[in-house]
């Protein structure tokens, strides 16, 4: 009998801060006004926190700086650092620790003053036999994957292109995102090219940003002062660290993720109202389509095609305007989330996708490396 | 329990190879599975008895991008995964042509290359070594 998180629990507070540009705050500074803001949105107080989950850019043991920053003594401390997955991981840990009655209030965390701090980095640890050639993470890795798809599948740049328009007009529509000036299919192509076949304008924003989210147990979730947002299904896989250890640099392990999310949950793609991917690159995109099930292999590009993942489209992708466009500031996982919960409250305004019950939130680590799949539902749905 | 498997590390035993102009990688002994990077176990049956096995070194393109750099800083340049036939794959570069002109499928040919006083394994493009 497999455990499935379905139902058992449900996030009752989401906390932004510092989206964009934030000088002079630190990574921890951003962080915890996320958690308040949380906390805030949930009605639990800061000395509630028993659970605490969390992984960032800057501190090998993430847990203890948060823990002293926020002066809590969390009982359950999760701070597995698999990359921007790391976040939709974590939810699964959260939703477990709830369910067992380890711990009462879990917080999942993230923040990070990437923009202002001197802009974008990769750990230190790079592949020992990777170095010589100097590839440029992680934007070559993708740029690898996206060749090789544009040659097995006949994706186009300009199907490419199309997903960071779409994300932009998603963006405009959002009053916090980060990048909303008017984008075409043209502009992106026409960007500086980074690593052939990806432009700067395939490549996510470096910005500040951070995020928290606060879970309790299902049968504490309905006295919160918002709407809770049920966990039915987390699930991760990883494949490999670097690229040239990928087994296929077209599949990524968002086909394991994605299969057992959906199966923990009892759902299908086609029950799924919104989708919000860890969109890096453009190419993500594309490939998560795919191995997500949203569409079959290959066709992830005439998929995204005449913009039916924008706003109007009849799929709607990454309403908050993604990594592409709304912030991205390193480690993603987490936004996908937060925008879930707002469009499964049916608060996102003029983004709302109108009458969203199921969401799906992708996040994507390392180099194509971890996928982490979570299928969120409003009460109805459980 | 606490010796040490073999008389050097894996890297070492590549390097003293690449240093000799021998291009060996490890095959297991079990499964067959070529293997790169060099380990002291088999990734997909386990065993730690790892032939070191003299590799002709002809490979396909699996994919290539064009790392653009400015001039200034030395210009643009190819990175690529090389597949070869025997299996393993490895991120390196084509040599000696425009990095814009390698393509996926193109045939290579390893080569022994140097980067930072170290012997790394490069490729040369067939049609350029005339075989």
């Amino acid at each position: 009998m497999k455990w499935s998180a379905r139902g058992k629990s449900a996030i009752v507070g989401i906390g932004l801060a510092g989206i964009g540009a934030a000088p002079g705050f630190s990574h921890l500074d951003l962080t915890a006004l996320a958690v308040h803001r949380a906390l805030g949105d949930a009605g639990v107080s800061l000395k509630e926190v028993d659970g605490l989950f969390t992984a960032n850019m800057v501190n090998m043991m993430a847990t203890t700086a948060v823990t002293e920053y926020l002066g809590i003594r969390p009982v359950v401390q999760v701070g597995t650092n698999t990359g921007g997955n790391a976040f939709v991981d974590h939810l699964q840990w959260a939703a477990l620790a709830l369910d067992a009655g380890m711990c009462n209030v879990a917080v999942i965390c993230y923040g990070s003053n990437q923009r202002t701090a001197g802009g974008a980095s990769m750990p230190p640890d790079q592949p020992f036999y990777d170095v010589p050639f100097n590839p440029r993470e992680p934007i070559s890795s993708y740029a690898l994957a996206a060749a090789r798809h544009m040659y097995q599948y006949g994706t186009s740049r300009e199907q490419l292109a199309e997903v960071a328009v779409s994300a932009r007009r998603w963006a405009q529509l959002n009053p916090i995102a980060f990048a909303r000036e008017p984008l075409t299919i043209d502009d992106v192509l026409s960007s500086r090219m980074i690593c052939d076949p990806l432009t700067l304008l395939d490549c996510c924003l470096v910005t500040d940003g951070a995020g928290a989210v606060v879970l309790m147990r299902a049968e504490r979730s309905k006295d919160c002062r918002q709407m809770p947002v049920h966990v039915l299904g987390v699930a991760s896989a990883l494949t490999h660290r670097q690229i040239s250890e990928m087994p296929d640099l077209t599949v990524t392990a968002a086909v394991e993720s994605g299969a057992r999310a959906f199966e923990l949950a009892s759902l299908t793609p086609k029950d799924v109202d919104v989708v919000e991917l860890y969109d890096a690159f453009t190419i993500n995109v594309v490939l998560f389509l795919e191995d997500l099930g949203f569409c079959k292999k290959g066709e992830g590009g005439s998929f995204v095609a005449n913009g039916r993942i924008a706003p109007g489209g009849s799929f709607p992708v990454n309403t908050n305007g993604g990594g592409l466009s709304c912030v991205h500031p390193g480690m993603y996982g987490i936004f996908t989330i937060i925008e879930a919960v707002e469009q499964l409250r049916g608060t996102a305004g003029d983004r709302q996708v109108p009458g969203a019950e199921i969401a799906l939130c992708h996040g994507n680590g390392g180099l194509l490396s971890n996928e982490s799949t979570a299928l969120l539902g409003t009460p109805a749905t459980v | 329990m606490n010796e040490i498997h073999g008389e050097e590390s894996p890297d070492t035993t590549l390097r003293r190879f690449l240093d000799g102009g021998e291009i060996r990688l490890q095959t297991c002994a079990d499964c067959g599975l070529q293997i790169f990077p060099p380990r002291v176990l088999c990734p997909r049956c386990g065993r730690l008895e790892l032939d070191w096995s003299l590799v002709a070194g002809n490979g396909t393109v699996y994919s290539t991008t064009v790392v653009r750099r400015r001039v200034d800083r030395g210009g643009d340049y190819n990175v690529c995964i090389v597949e070869l036939d025997e299996g393993a794959r490895m991120l390196t570069r084509v040599n000696d042509v425009e990095p814009t002109s390698v393509q996926i499928g193109d045939r290579v040919q390893a080569v022994i290359d140097s980067v930072d006083d170290r012997p790394v394994l490069a490729f040369v493009r067939k049609s350029e070594v005339g075989s």
